[in-house]
């Protein structure tokens, strides 16, 4: 069938709306689920009417790849768990990365194969080689992100010597092959060099990056990832590729700026810097810090504080999550709403491994989210607040981060949760050992800071029983 | 004057994502990344006409792998976002 251009731009331009809807209708948990449904359709809309109004000859390989690609992407979605989110998204940032150049690459092949002689437009060229470099980059990167997130590649900062030029020359030598593509298109293997030198460079540049900035990552392979799809959308001159490519390209910087104004870090420095490993020497001034102070607690006596307390928040932590102590920690709070405590849950921006993990492993458990409360939401709170539960997280609640003079604070300006402020603060934790930034915290020795050592999950259950037996 | 339009467009995009997205709260940042990787598939309508051109084997091959790579990300991304807001309810 045959449709004219016309009515095919349309329906991409109606696509491209629908996409803008859905983002939008994202924006809140109401209309959430809406606003997915709308981009899903604003897809099929996409892919139906390409598939009529294009002369596709070869149906099978089509539907092979329809059909291949929907039956892993569907068995993916509905096995992984909740926890495995920020790997799978990494997984498909990669996918979407790794599409983008293999549309590029296919058309380049394909327009050099066909002209005899003939020139190609100098934008055609440059967007080739954009959508090959960031795609291959991303879908390197991405793997990479995804093996250390689930555990295959070593998730600590792995820093080799010399990284730096090597990552300097490789991102140089790319940019020459970019540049030997543009002025000789019909030599096939500048544009695989390319591939090859920017899949290189996109292993050795998540490779050094620890777990804890993760999310960082995450964010900034789903820009690139938008941003190829925008490349090959210049490849094709097809509008719904390039608005499409530019949304999700912003959503990425929005998202990547956020998780770095969360940790108070520049891109720079998460990406060629790194905390974690370099800090020991902090370490010998958690004596000065925790001797003599610290309070160890018993569940019996942290049940009969909540019992009295009219207002309790809990703090989780991704060790709440590595302990799948989420289901616990609502059967406590569902306890103590029964006592007519009112309880909220403060959640930091990088409180999991990718950003708003942590909200969606405490809705897998029931939790509702009105009950889920942002940093800058929860701050002014915990005055009012008789009783603040630290689970499972650490730096993120750490007041040294307010020591902004002191030059060897890695964590100087972060912005936190001023659990402090709070009448009691209890910290359930295995032990004093440092989080990912390395330094002792001085809440757990803080006056009205009581510790709960054990693990999560236990102490919680135990915390449940006694308020049971209240 | 073909460039100059899509260029156009491309910029009124970014504005446009930056002025949807800032707007999600941070309670709905992985369904949002996760919804807007699913949208990156678009690339998907590239693939397609590429793996059935039935032009060069070559462009056969990287189009029927493109499909492939680009429905995963499609149909996963906007099921595991499903499966995710799904979760997501109010106190009663």
């Amino acid at each position: 069938m045959t449709l004219s251009p016309v009515i095919v731009n349309l329906t991409y331009l109606v696509a491209a709306a629908l996409f803008i809807f859905g983002l939008k209708n994202l924006g809140h948990p109401r209309t959430a689920v809406r606003g997915n449904v709308l981009g899903a359709l604003g897809m099929l809309l996409a892919v139906v009417v390409t598939l009529v109004s294009q002369d596709i000859v070869a149906w099978w390989v089509v539907l092979a790849g329809l059909a291949v690609g929907g039956a892993l992407g569907g068995v993916l979605a509905v096995t992984v768990e909740m926890t495995a989110m920020p790997q799978l998204v990494a997984i498909f940032n990669g996918f979407g990365g790794g599409a983008s150049a293999l549309v590029a690459g296919a058309e380049l092949v394909q327009r050099v194969s066909a002209s005899t002689g003939a020139s190609f437009e100098l934008v055609f060229l440059i967007a080739v080689a954009a959508s090959g470099l960031i795609g291959a980059l991303t879908f390197f990167g991405s793997l990479i992100a995804f093996g250390k997130l689930q555990g295959i590649v070593d998730e600590s900062a792995v820093r080799f010597p010399g990284r730096h030029v090597i990552n300097a020359a490789l991102f140089l030598g790319a940019l020459g092959l970019a540049a030997a593509l543009v002025l000789n298109p019909t030599v096939p293997w500048f544009y695989l060099g390319l591939i090859l030198v920017a899949s290189l460079l996109g292993v050795l540049l998540v490779i050094p990056i620890g777990g804890a900035d993760m999310p960082v990552v995450v964010s900034l392979l789903n820009s690139y990832s938008g941003l190829a799809a925008a490349a090959t959308g210049f490849v094709l001159f097809n509008n719904a590729l390039i608005i499409s490519g530019s949304l999700v390209g912003a959503a990425g910087i929005i998202l990547t700026s956020l998780m770095c104004k969360a940790m108070n870090r520049s891109l720079v420095n998460v990406i060629f810097g790194g905390m974690g490993g370099e800090a020991a020497s902090a370490a010998s001034d958690e004596d000065d810090i925790y001797a003599g102070r610290v309070k160890s607690s018993s569940p019996e006596e942290v049940a009969m504080l909540l019992d009295s307390a009219g207002r309790v928040v809990v703090v989780p932590g991704y060790g709440l999550a590595v302990a799948q102590a989420q289901h616990t920690v609502r059967e406590l709070t569902n306890l103590l709403e029964h006592k007519d405590v009112d309880v909220e849950y403060a959640i930091h921006p990088v409180a999991g491994r990718m950003p708003g993990h942590m909200n969606v492993l405490l809705a897998e458990a029931d939790i509702p989210y009105d009950q889920l409360k942002d940093m800058d939401e929860i701050n002014p709170t915990f005055k009012q607040t008789d009783v603040t539960i630290v689970v499972g997280a650490n730096d993120v609640v750490n007041p040294v981060a307010h020591e902004v003079n002191d030059p060897s604070n890695p964590i100087a300006g972060m912005p936190i949760l001023e659990v402090d402020q709070s009448r009691t603060v209890v910290v359930i934790k295995r032990s004093l050992s440092p989080g990912f930034a390395g330094i002792a915290n001085p809440l757990f020795a803080a006056d009205n800071t009581l510790m709960l050592f054990g693990d999560g999950k236990q102490m919680l259950q135990e915390l449940i029983n006694a308020v049971k037996e209240m | 004057m073909e460039l100059v339009s899509a260029v156009t467009i491309f910029v009124l995009a970014i504005f446009v994502g930056f002025e949807v997205i800032t707007k999600v709260p941070p309670i709905l940042h992985t369904p949002l990344m996760s919804g807007a990787n699913a949208i990156s598939g678009i690339t998907l309508i590239g693939a397609v006409v590429a793996a059935g051109a039935e032009s060069a084997t070559l462009t056969t091959v990287l189009g029927f792998l493109a499909v492939v790579f680009a429905t995963t990300n499609v149909v996963g991304g906007f099921t595991v976002t499903h499966r995710m807001l799904q979760m997501f309810h109010r106190k009663d």
